[in-house]
């Protein structure tokens, strides 16, 4: 199997994880989904790190972020479908 | 081989329990005994001195956790036979009490009237002898369920979630059902999951259990001493580096190393040993690495399995720390931290499950002997829990 570039958890999920070293941008990265081994592809729109993640589809300002299918924050900046998703435009609902 | 058949040769003690190292402890009551510790250690081969900062005019429950604290690393199985010293008779001899109900050799010695120097040599005469005692034992066949394994993990990323964590509980849901010891902590970091945390506990009473201690951390510690959020603690700077973004995400991760399947049995006090038969335990710890690990090693544990995801360097003075990690930027950069390279698991090469069966062989080979990349390295991190200040 080719090694992806990205790994998604849950089928419910609106992020994935870069799991390679210097990913480019514009990147047609091959993703897949660790719970049923499912995969599409995604391209990145900015060179994004190791560890990092990005968005699957376009998110608004006050939409939740899923990761796990679950419930990790809300989005407080506009983020696009392939766009570097991080603290600048995600924050806990909890603080 | 069968895993219910599986075996490692460890040091059957006398209290049935198994130790993985075969330690002479010389362990100070208190800060000011340290000197006197490490002037034995450093005269007497074969001895290991366990430095700290605390033990004075410590009062209520922080006393509680002190005395607990120290009488659990003495009573440690992989502590073969204990030295204390401490200023004073009367704690002294309290600790010393405390690790003789194992059936060790374990004796006290107290500086007051008497002063270091001549501390120092009646403390190396005893450690002596019992550094012959303690060399003369032999390593038996145990079964690999004997060996209490704990796990904590830190500076955490999101590959800890995707891979080292789910090795982790992979290993836990397959020894647990056949006999383990197991147990995880890190209050605070269960912050964002404790909904599914307490969704795993075995029975009502001990949900309830886990909530109260949950929701005491959040009341007595945070909402008592935050100056605005914890946002500047959790996720931490190198969390955030490695792509944590929020509490919840770094909750969610931890909490993937107690596996899918085991329910946990019980609620423990920061070193409380385990009273209620095998199985999986959550311990009340802070998140911090080597807090954590004193605690669980004084709880009575003797291999500890440490996922990490941006490379955390932890180690432990008695207890093994078996360091886990699936990011292969960590193996390339900290390659020399790292025991179990499960960075397989992201490139798809390597399944969780196949991880998990590593990490096993992984645990028999230390509890054989096998030096972790912690102890290599000289890791001896052995740090007290202060609840509050001293009187």
């Amino acid at each position: 199997m080719t090694i992806p570039q990205l790994l998604v958890h849950d089928r419910r999920d609106n992020v994935g994880v870069v799991v390679v070293e210097d990913l480019a941008a514009g990147t047609d990265m091959l993703a897949v989904v660790t719970e049923d081994n499912s995969d599409f592809r995604i391209a990145a729109r900015q060179a994004t790190p190791i560890g990092h993640k990005i968005a699957l589809k376009d998110l608004a300002v006050g939409d939740t972020v899923i990761k796990y299918g679950e419930d990790i924050g809300k989005v407080v900046a506009p983020i696009a479908k392939g766009e570097h998703v991080h603290t600048h435009n995600l924050k806990t609902k909890r603080w | 081989m069968n895993l219910a058949e599986r075996k490692i040769w460890g040091y059957r003690r006398e209290n049935g329990r198994v130790g993985v190292r075969n330690y002479v402890a010389i362990l100070p009551l208190d800060d000011i005994s340290n000197a006197a510790c490490e002037a034995v250690a450093a005269h007497i081969q074969g001895t290991i001195a366990l430095p700290h900062a605390y033990g004075r005019l410590q009062f209520g429950e922080d006393l509680e956790l002190h005395f607990r604290t120290m009488i659990g690393t003495g009573a440690n199985p992989n502590v073969a036979a204990c030295i204390v010293i401490g200023i004073e008779v009367g704690w002294t001899e309290k600790v010393v009490a405390g690790i003789a109900k194992t059936g060790k050799p374990v004796a006290g010695f107290s500086i007051e009237g008497n002063g270091d120097i001549a501390t120092v040599a009646a403390a190396s005469r005893k450690a002596k002898e019992f550094v012959h005692w303690a060399s003369e034992k032999v390593r038996e066949q145990c079964p690999i369920t004997d060996v209490w394994v704990a796990a904590k993990c830190g500076e955490s990323d999101t590959t800890t979630g995707l891979a080292s964590c789910p090795t982790v509980g992979n290993m836990y849901d397959k020894l647990v059902p056949l006999g383990l010891y197991g147990c995880f902590g890190e209050t605070s970091e269960l912050t964002g999951a404790e909904h599914l945390a307490a969704a795993r506990a075995v029975s009502p009473e001990i949900k309830e259990k886990f909530l109260k201690t949950w929701q005491s951390y959040q009341d007595d510690v945070i909402e008592a001493h935050k100056t605005s959020d914890l946002s500047d603690s959790q996720p931490t700077k190198g969390n955030i580096a490695g792509g944590l973004t929020t509490i919840e995400e770094k909750a969610l991760g931890n909490l993937e190393k107690i596996g899918k399947k085991i329910k946990y049995i019980d609620v423990l006090e920061p070193a409380e040993a385990p009273a209620r038969g095998n199985g999986l335990y959550f311990m009340d710890t802070s998140s911090a690495a080597a807090e954590c690990c004193t605690l669980q090693a004084a709880a009575g544990y003797v291999v500890h399995i440490f996922p990490t995801g941006q490379g955390n360097v932890i180690g432990n003075p008695i207890m093994p720390v078996v360091k886990v990690t699936g990011n292969p930027r960590t193996v390339r950069l900290m390659g020399e931290h790292i025991d179990v390279d499960v960075s397989g698991i992201v490139r798809r090469e390597m399944t969780i499950d196949q991880a998990g069966d590593v990490l096993i062989d992984m645990i028999e080979k230390t509890a054989n002997g096998r030096l972790t990349a912690a102890e290599a390295l000289g890791h001896r991190e052995f740090v007290m829990t202060k609840l509050y200040r001293s009187a």
